[in-house]
Formats: C-alpha cells, sequence, structure tokens
C-alpha cells in the first residue's frame, strides 16, 4: 500500500468510525419511529429533471442523483413512513462540501408537511448527538453550536430583505437569487445555532407544493447549521398535472441550456395518481458527519474521495 | 472553448488576451441552485494574482502551455542558446523574445520556459542571481542614483544601482524581478 494512502486512512480512521455510529444511530432512531427502511435502484432509467443537477450516464442508463421518485413509487403502493440511506451521484459536484458520489439520507413521512419535517430533523440530530455521548452542544470550527430545538426559523423573504436587500418571492430572479442566497444570505446565518430557511419562491419550489394560501411561496425548508446546508425539506407536491408541467418546463430548460435531454418519467408521473399527502427530506449524510467530527472538509470523512478512489 | 466545471488547478486560461494558471478553484453550489466556481489565477506574463468568479454553464478558453525547464549555454551573435535538461534539444531564441530578462542570463544557469501554441511566451529566471561586478568606473556625480548608491556593470553586461563599497570583481545578488542590489554575497578570485 503507497504510504500516502496508508497515512490518510490512519488519520480519518477515526472519523470513518464515528460515521459508522452515525449511520447506525440513524437506522435506531427511524427504527423507533416505525419506519421502514428500503433500498432503490442507483441505476435509472431516467432522473427527475433538474436544470442544475447534471446526472451521471451509463450504457444507457444514468446513475440516480436521489432516490426521490423511487420512494414515492413505494408510497403510491401503499407502504407508509420510509426512509434510505443510499449513494447519490451528480456529475461535476467537486469541491471542499462536495464529491460526485455521496450519502444521501432520505425520509418522507405521511400526513406530514415540511414544518413536521423538519422538527423530525430537530430530534433526529439531537438523538444522532446523544447516542455520539454528546450533549446538545457540539463543537464545530471553533465554534461551540446549540443544537437545542426549536431552531430558529427565518423566511426566504425575510433573509433575503435583511442581507441581500429585495425579496426573491415578490420579485423573483432565479439567477441572483442563487449567487446572493450564497454571497450574502447564508454568511450571515449565526454560526452558534442551527438555521431553518423556509418558504422559497415558487420558481424554487422543484418538487414542494405550493401554498394554497400563497402560491407564490413553496412548501420547502432548508436546514444549515456550522455554515453547512444539510437538508432540504419539502411538503410533497402530489398533482400530477403541476409534476408533469414542472417536469416539462424544466426539460426544455435544460434542452435550450447545454442539450441535455431526459426521458420523461413517466412510471413514476403514473403512480403520483395515488402519491398519499406526505412530507420529505434529503439529508446530506456526509456532511452530517463532518458537523459530528469537525472536519472541514468532505475528504475528510469518506475513505475513497473521487480523486483518490 | 471548455465548460467552467472542467477547469481544475494548473488549468492554463486565455483571460483578455493574456495566459493564466489557475491556482486554486474553490467550488460551492446550493443543493438545487447553480454552481459557483471561484479561481484564484496567476497572469503568467507579470505573475499578478487574479480572482474570478465564474457560474456553471459559463465557458472559459482553454490554453496549453508547457512549461520546459532549460539550461542557458551561450549567446552568438544576437541568439541566445537554451538546452532542454530533459530531451537535449537546443533551442535558439533572439534577445527579442526574451526582453529585458536578457540581461541577467549567465551561462549555465537554469531558467524556466513557458511555451504556447509552439511559441515561447515568458522566460523564468530564477529570482535571485549571483554575478560578478565587471566596471565600477563610475563616479562621477551624474551617474550616482543616490548619494548612497553609484552604478556597476555586471558580468551581463546588467547594470544596477548598488552601495560605494561594492568594487569590481566582487560578487552580487540581484534580485531578477525588480532588478535591484541585494546584497554582496563575495570576490572573484
Amino acid at each position: 500500500m503507497a504510504q500516502a494512502e496508508s497515512q490518510r486512512l490512519t488519520q480519518i480512521k477515526t472519523n470513518l468510525e464515528r460515521r459508522a455510529l452515525i449511520h447506525d444511530s440513524i437506522r435506531a432512531f427511524f427504527r423507533n419511529e416505525g419506519f421502514l427502511e428500503v433500498d432503490t435502484p442507483l441505476l435509472v432509467p431516467t432522473v427527475a429533471p433538474e436544470l442544475y443537477i447534471a446526472p451521471f450516464r451509463a450504457d444507457g442508463w444514468f446513475l440516480s442523483t436521489s432516490p426521490e421518485m423511487h420512494m414515492k413509487r413505494l408510497l403510491a403502493g401503499g407502504y407508509g413512513n420510509m426512509f434510505q440511506i443510499c449513494h447519490c451521484f451528480r456529475k461535476d459536484e467537486r469541491g471542499r462540501l462536495h464529491n460526485p458520489e455521496f450519502t444521501m439520507l432520505e425520509w418522507y413521512r405521511l400526513d406530514a408537511d415540511y414544518t413536521q419535517i423538519v422538527q423530525d430533523t430537530e430530534r433526529l440530530i439531537l438523538h444522532v448527538a446523544a447516542s455520539l455521548g454528546l450533549g446538545s452542544t457540539i463543537r464545530y470550527h471553533n465554534n461551540e453550536i446549540d443544537l437545542a430545538p426549536p431552531w430558529p426559523r427565518i423566511t426566504v423573504s425575510q433573509a433575503f430583505l435583511d442581507s441581500a436587500g429585495w425579496d426573491p418571492v415578490s420579485h423573483p430572479d432565479t439567477e441572483r437569487f442563487d449567487i446572493d442566497l450564497v454571497d450574502r444570505v447564508i454568511p450571515t446565518f449565526p454560526l452558534n445555532r442551527p438555521s431553518v430557511l423556509l418558504d422559497y419562491p415558487a420558481a424554487n419550489a422543484s418538487m414542494a407544493r405550493l401554498k394554497v394560501k400563497d402560491p407564490l411561496v413553496a412548501e420547502r425548508a432548508e436546514v444549515f447549521i456550522g455554515g453547512l446546508e444539510l437538508a432540504n425539506a419539502y411538503s410533497e407536491l402530489t398533482d400530477t398535472a403541476e409534476l408533469v408541467q414542472r417536469f416539462q418546463s424544466e426539460i426544455e430548460r435544460l434542452r435550450a441550456d447545454g442539450g441535455q435531454s431526459i426521458p420523461m418519467p413517466h412510471t413514476f408521473l403514473e403512480a403520483t395518481a395515488s402519491l398519499p399527502a406526505c412530507g420529505g427530506i434529503a439529508l446530506g449524510v456526509d456532511r452530517l458527519v463532518m458537523l459530528f467530527c469537525d472536519a472541514a472538509s468532505i475528504d475528510e470523512v469518506m475513505a475513497f474521495p473521487r480523486d483518490l478512489a | 472553448m471548455t465548460e467552467i466545471s472542467e477547469v481544475s488547478r494548473n488549468t492554463k486560461l486565455m483571460i483578455d488576451g493574456a495566459p493564466f494558471v489557475v491556482e486554486d478553484v474553490n467550488f460551492v453550489k446550493p443543493g438545487k441552485g447553480r454552481a459557483i466556481y471561484r479561481l484564484r489565477l496567476r497572469n503568467l506574463f507579470d505573475g499578478m494574482a487574479r480572482e474570478i468568479t465564474y457560474h456553471s454553464g459559463d465557458r472559459v478558453e482553454e490554453v496549453s502551455v508547457t512549461s520546459h525547464e532549460m539550461q542557458y549555454l551561450y549567446e552568438e551573435s544576437g541568439n541566445y542558446v537554451f538546452m532542454d535538461t530533459e530531451t537535449f534539444e537546443q533551442h535558439p531564441m533572439n534577445k527579442k523574445q526574451i526582453g529585458p530578462k536578457a540581461v541577467f542570463l549567465k551561462e549555465g544557469c537554469m531558467v524556466t520556459i513557458l511555451i504556447m501554441h509552439g511559441r515561447i511566451i515568458d522566460i523564468n529566471l530564477p529570482k535571485f542571481v549571483e554575478l560578478a561586478v565587471t566596471e565600477s568606473a563610475y563616479t562621477t556625480k551624474t551617474d550616482t542614483v543616490t548619494a548612497q548608491q553609484k552604478m556597476v556593470t555586471l558580468e551581463t553586461g546588467a547594470t544596477v544601482g548598488v552601495p560605494p563599497f561594492v568594487k569590481e570583481g566582487d560578487i552580487i545578488k540581484v534580485d531578477t524581478r525588480t532588478g535591484t542590489y541585494v546584497e554582496r554575497t563575495g570576490t572573484k578570485k
């Protein structure tokens, strides 16, 4: 074994051992909640069309970018509350917080909306901290983070008005949104508390349902801890016609942008006719492990990141 | 043109007519949003650092710049001859290609030569060179740079301002980036 590799593996061993405990702890949490652990394919005939998520192609198939559509097919098939820990693949995503192959935790709760899913997240994170022998305060990057719920919530409108001086809900501008979110809004989040950013502009709804009383706003929430974007929750959109419309517009944008063609996910769309009301969330497990290992880079919590795979 | 997503450390890019080397890529991306690439670059002509932010979908112009370690052998009627230390091939270059740096080239010294599209775009000298003073005759007031400095000529033909105690035959250390005297390191035997 090359010396550099053996040295690196020795260095990250404690992190990887802790990682295994975190996986166990997540599973224990959901089993205790009565959730079914499911296992959906990584090799898939199509992916959810999203302008800024590029899939890997594999011999006419795709590597899964998210387990969402398959888990919803199970929900439509009458399976109840469920969770999954699986790998996802997203092309070109490589940086301090990104690896093109990463681990996602995804769960769905029947009859729940995004606010209840955020509460699940609060309880899950505290449960993981406790099973690692930690209290409700953890240390990340020289900051004490108080994890005690409820975590401060702020709407996208308010956060942008405070930090960027404009309201993306009343004046949608998707390009400026992403840039200001990263450059202006996220940096103002307190480092000693988690932050929940909620009520996204309808243009950023993805697969979240719009608020009945305010269709400019999508019931979507993101959780940030210690500057890490950790999880993305929805009140799930169950209206097939609206899903078709959103997918179509995204497929057209993709085609216009770079000539990428993603087949319409027909099987999923058919299933959504029986999709029950539910809330769901995708949580980046690698970043959760980073948080509990006080790791600065995703490379410190995976055995073989892309460049060393 | 190259997709910004394909750029990584050490990629060479042509920006505003000048070649740059990418020294660092900081990748930031909101989960569902556009990726942001913050590039730290260095201009291969003048060494100046620069930061530029790109977004996913942006395209950049990649250039192939190769760097070669070469040894300066000798000068013959305005042509400077260099030898690639890996292939032992000899490359003549004229004074114009080398520019003002030519006055610090001492036979036998190692330089880094950057080649783009088959053409030499730059020569990187060692930061410091040690050269012998061959002429220190200037003592008249008009040649005095400041009260504490006088001009001397070095073995390569360069002229630099030095303190009054430096004399013919001394070896001095010169900063090739600024062309200025650093210290006296010895005397030629």
